[in-house]
C-alpha cells in the first residue's frame, strides 16, 4: 500500500520536501549536540529533564488519544467511527515515533541505549515506559495496516487482528499511566507527587488526541476527496468536550489540595508556576495564557449549538491543543524541579539548538503522519470510488 | 529468489538462536560443566576496611565559615577529578556547601540563631538504605553495594538522568559536556569521567579498598567520623550514642546514612 504516498500533486511534494528539509537541519544541530553533550540545551544540574521530555510526556498523551475513535467503534460497535479508526491509529503510530525519538534526544548516551535491554531492570518505571511504548507502536502498526489493507481489499480483517484491536484499547490508557509513574513515584518532588497525576494525564491526553484529530480531519476534507464526515467530527467533539472539563476539574482538584493544606514543598512548585517564586517568573505568562485557552475552549466546546458551527469548532480545538501543549510541554517538566530539592530556584528556558532538534522531531512525526494519512486517504479514496483513475487496480 | 529468501531466513534464525542462547549458556559454563573454566575470582585487599553498612557523622560544631570547608571539599573533588566548570548549569558537585534552611528544609524556622543561620553545612551523597535512584536507573548502573554504598558505573550510565530527578537530595551531578578540559591535575589513580554520564560522591570506595578513611575524612581534622553502622562498638555508634543527631528528610524514609550533629 506504501505506493499510494509515492503518489502525489506538487503541494503533496512541497510539504514533504519542506519537512525534509526541518529535519536535514535539525539532524545537523543534533550532531552538534552529539559531538559537545547536552550543555547546549537549557538543561542544568537542577533541571536536569527539559523541553525533550516534556514534548514526550505531551505526545504520549496524543498516542493514547487515539483510542478515543478505536474504542468506541469496536467496544460499542459505534460504526460512524469506522470511518477513521485508521485515522486514530495512524496518529497514534507517528505521536509514539516522536515519542521515542525525543527519549533519543535526551539521552546523554544515546549509543548506550540498549543497555535497557541488556541488562533489564523491572523495579525501573524507564523499563516499563520502554516496554509499554513500543508495545504501543507495534501493536498499531499491525492494527492499522491489516485493517486497511482488508478494507482495500474489500474484505473482512484476519481474525486474529480482533484480539490485538481490544488489547490496543486496554494499552493506550497504560501508555499514559505508566509516563505518569515516572514522576509521581519519586519521593522529594511534590509537584508530581499526587495520585492524581495518571488521572490527569489521561484526561488532558483524551482532549488533546481527539482535538488534533479533529483538526486532521477538517483538513483531510479540505485538501482530499475523502470526508472524514461530519457526524464523526461532531462526535469527536463531545469526547473533546468531556475530556478538557474532566483535565481542568483534575487541575482545580489539585489546586485545592494543595493550597488548602499548605505544605510548602508542594506549594511552591504551582506558586512558581502561577505567581513567580522568589522574584522568579519565566513561565507565569504561560501559565495564565494555557489557563484562559483551555477555559475559552471549554466555553465554546460545551454549548452544542457553538460547538456544531465547524469553523468555531476548529478554533476553540486549535486553542485547547495549545493550551493543553503549555500546561504539559511547559509547565508540567520544569514545574516539578523547580524549586529544586533543597528549594533552589534554578529557571530554566529551552536554548535555540534544543528548539530546533524539537522542531526536527516533530517534524519527522509530521511526515509520518503524512505518509501514512496519504496511504489511508488514498485507500479511502479507492474503495469509495471517487477516484475515477486507479493506475494500481 | 524463493531459494535465497529462505536460505536468509535459515541463517538469520541460527543467528538469532545464537544471540538468544549465549546467556543461558554462559550460565552452563559458570556452573562448571564438562571441561568449563573456573569462573575468575577477585579477592580481596587484606589491607581493605570493610563493614556491614558504612556511615558518616559529620560534627558541625567544628565547622565556623565556608572557609572551614573548602579544604575539605578541595580534597574529594582533587581524588576524584571532579572538574571545575564555570558555568553554574553544568556544575560537577560530590560535596558542598549550602545554608541549614536550604539543608534541612523541613527543619527550617525563622527564629533559628544566628550560627546555625549562616553556618554552611556540608552536603553529598546519603548513601540511603533505600535509595530512591537505584529503584529509578534503568540499567542497573547505579548500585547498593552490600557494605550500603550506593555506587556508580560510568561505562553502563545512559544519561537518562531519571535518578537525578529521583533524589530527594540533589546529590547528583551530569556531564553535561566533555569534563576531561576543566581538571586542574588529573589523578591517574581514579578514572575521569566522559561527557553524558551521571556521577556523585562514592564513599570513597576506591580508597576503602586498599585500607584507606574516605578524603574528606581525613582532611576534616577529625569533624567527620566514619565506620560501621552495624558495629555496636564502632566509632561511629559511639558518637551517635553520645550526641544528639539528625538526617536529612527522615520522612521519606530513604534511610540517609550521613548524620549531622547540630
Amino acid at each position: 500500500m506504501l505506493e499510494l504516498a509515492l503518489k502525489g500533486d506538487k503541494k503533496y511534494w512541497g510539504w514533504v520536501i519542506a519537512l525534509l528539509a526541518v529535519i536535514g537541519v535539525a539532524f545537523a544541530v543534533y550532531l552538534k549536540q552529539l559531538d559537545f553533550g547536552l550543555g547546549i540545551t537549557g538543561m542544568s544540574r537542577d533541571v536536569s529533564w527539559g523541553f525533550y521530555i516534556a514534548q514526550f510526556t505531551f505526545l504520549v498523551g496524543v498516542a493514547a488519544g487515539g483510542v478515543m475513535v478505536v474504542l468506541p467503534r469496536y467496544l460499542h460497535d459505534y460504526k460512524a467511527f469506522g470511518r477513521i479508526t485508521i485515522l486514530g491509529e495512524f496518529l497514534a503510530i507517528a505521536a509514539v515515533v516522536m515519542c521515542l525519538l525525543f527519549i533519543i534526544a535526551d539521552l546523554g548516551q544515546p549509543m548506550r541505549a540498549f543497555n535497557v535491554i541488556l541488562y533489564p531492570t523491572p523495579g525501573s518505571v524507564l523499563f516499563w515506559d520502554m516496554i509499554v511504548l513500543n508495545g504501543y507502536l507495534l501493536l498499531n502498526i499491525v492494527i492499522g495496516w491489516n485493517v486497511l489493507e482488508a478494507e482495500r481489499n474489500n474484505i473482512h480483517y484476519a481474525k486474529w487482528v480482533k484480539p490485538l484491536i481490544i488489547t490496543s484499547i486496554i494499552w493506550a490508557p497504560a501508555i499514559h499511566t505508566v509516563t505518569a509513574f515516572l514522576y509521581c513515584g519519586l519521593p522529594g518532588r511534590g509537584f508530581w507527587m499526587t495520585a492524581i497525576l495518571a488521572p490527569r494525564f489521561l484526561a488532558s491526553a483524551f482532549a488533546a488526541g481527539p482535538a488534533l484529530l479533529i483538526l486532521l480531519c477538517l483538513i483531510i476534507r479540505k485538501v482530499t476527496k475523502f470526508d472524514p464526515g461530519r457526524e464523526q467530527i461532531q462526535s469527536l467533539a463531545k469526547i473533546v468536550t468531556y475530556a478538557i472539563i474532566i483535565n481542568v476539574f483534575f487541575l482545580l482538584c489539585e489546586v485545592f489540595v494543595v493550597f488548602y493544606s499548605r505544605i510548602p514543598s508542594h506549594m511552591s512548585h504551582l506558586q512558581y508556576l502561577f505567581v513567580g517564586l522568589h522574584g522568579h517568573g519565566a513561565l507565569v505568562p504561560w501559565m495564565w495564557t494555557s489557563m484562559a485557552l483551555m477555559a475559552t475552549s471549554i466555553v465554546l466546546l460545551v454549548i452544542p449549538a457553538v460547538r456544531k458551527n465547524e469553523s468555531v469548532l476548529a478554533f476553540a480545538c486549535v486553542i485547547l491543543f495549545i493550551g493543553t501543549w503549555i500546561d504539559k510541554g511547559m509547565g508540567m517538566i520544569s514545574g516539578g524541579f523547580v524549586p529544586n530539592p533543597l528549594h533552589h530556584v534554578t529557571e530554566y528556558m529551552p536554548t535555540l539548538p534544543e528548539i530546533l532538534i524539537t522542531l526536527g522531531v516533530y517534524a519527522t512525526g509530521l511526515l509520518v503522519l503524512t505518509i501514512l494519512f496519504k496511504v489511508a486517504v488514498g485507500v479511502k479514496e479507492e474503495v469509495s470510488g471517487v477516484k475515477d483513475t486507479c493506475e494500481s487496480c | 529468489m524463493g531459494n535465497s529468501r529462505r536460505s536468509f531466513l535459515k541463517v538469520a534464525g541460527i543467528t538469532a538462536l545464537g544471540i538468544g542462547t549465549k546467556p543461558v549458556l554462559d550460565v552452563f559454563a559458570a556452573s562448571g560443566g564438562h571441561g568449563a573454566e573456573p569462573k575468575p575470582e577477585v579477592s580481596q585487599n587484606e589491607e581493605a576496611l570493610t563493614a556491614k553498612r558504612w556511615g558518616m557523622v559529620i560534627d558541625t560544631r567544628k565547622f565556623h565559615s565556608a572557609e572551614d570547608l573548602d579544604p575539605i571539599i578541595e580534597a574529594c573533588h582533587k581524588i576524584h577529578n571532579v572538574p571545575e566548570l564555570t558555568e553554574p548549569r553544568h556544575k560537577i558537585m560530590w560535596l558542598w556547601g549550602d545554608e541549614y534552611k536550604h539543608v534541612f528544609t523541613h527543619r527550617e524556622h525563622e527564629l533559628i540563631n544566628d550560627r546555625i543561620k549562616h553556618l554552611p553545612f556540608l552536603v553529598l551523597c546519603n548513601h540511603c538504605e533505600k535509595p530512591a535512584c537505584v529503584r529509578a536507573c534503568p540499567t542497573k548502573a547505579t548500585f547498593k553495594r552490600d557494605d550500603g554504598i550506593v555506587l556508580m558505573d560510568f561505562h553502563r550510565c545512559i544519561g537518562c538522568r531519571f535518578c537525578m530527578a529521583a533524589c530527594p537530595y540533589g546529590s547528583r551531578s551530569f556531564n553535561f559536556r566533555d569534563p576531561r578540559p576543566f581538571i586542574k591535575e588529573e589523578n591517574k589513580e581514579f578514572p575521569t569521567r566522559m561527557k553524558g554520564v551521571v556521577e556523585k560522591c562514592n564513599f570513597c570506595a576506591e580508597r576503602l579498598a586498599v585500607g584507606k578513611m574516605p578524603a574528606c575524612v581525613e582532611a576534616s581534622n577529625g569533624a567527620i567520623t566514619f565506620g560501621d553502622l552495624d558495629d555496636s562498638e564502632s566509632e561511629v555508634r559511639e558518637v551517635l550514642r553520645t550526641n544528639y543527631t539528625i538526617r536529612r528528610k527522615p520522612d521519606l524514609g530513604a534511610g540517609p546514612s550521613v548524620y549531622y550533629i547540630v
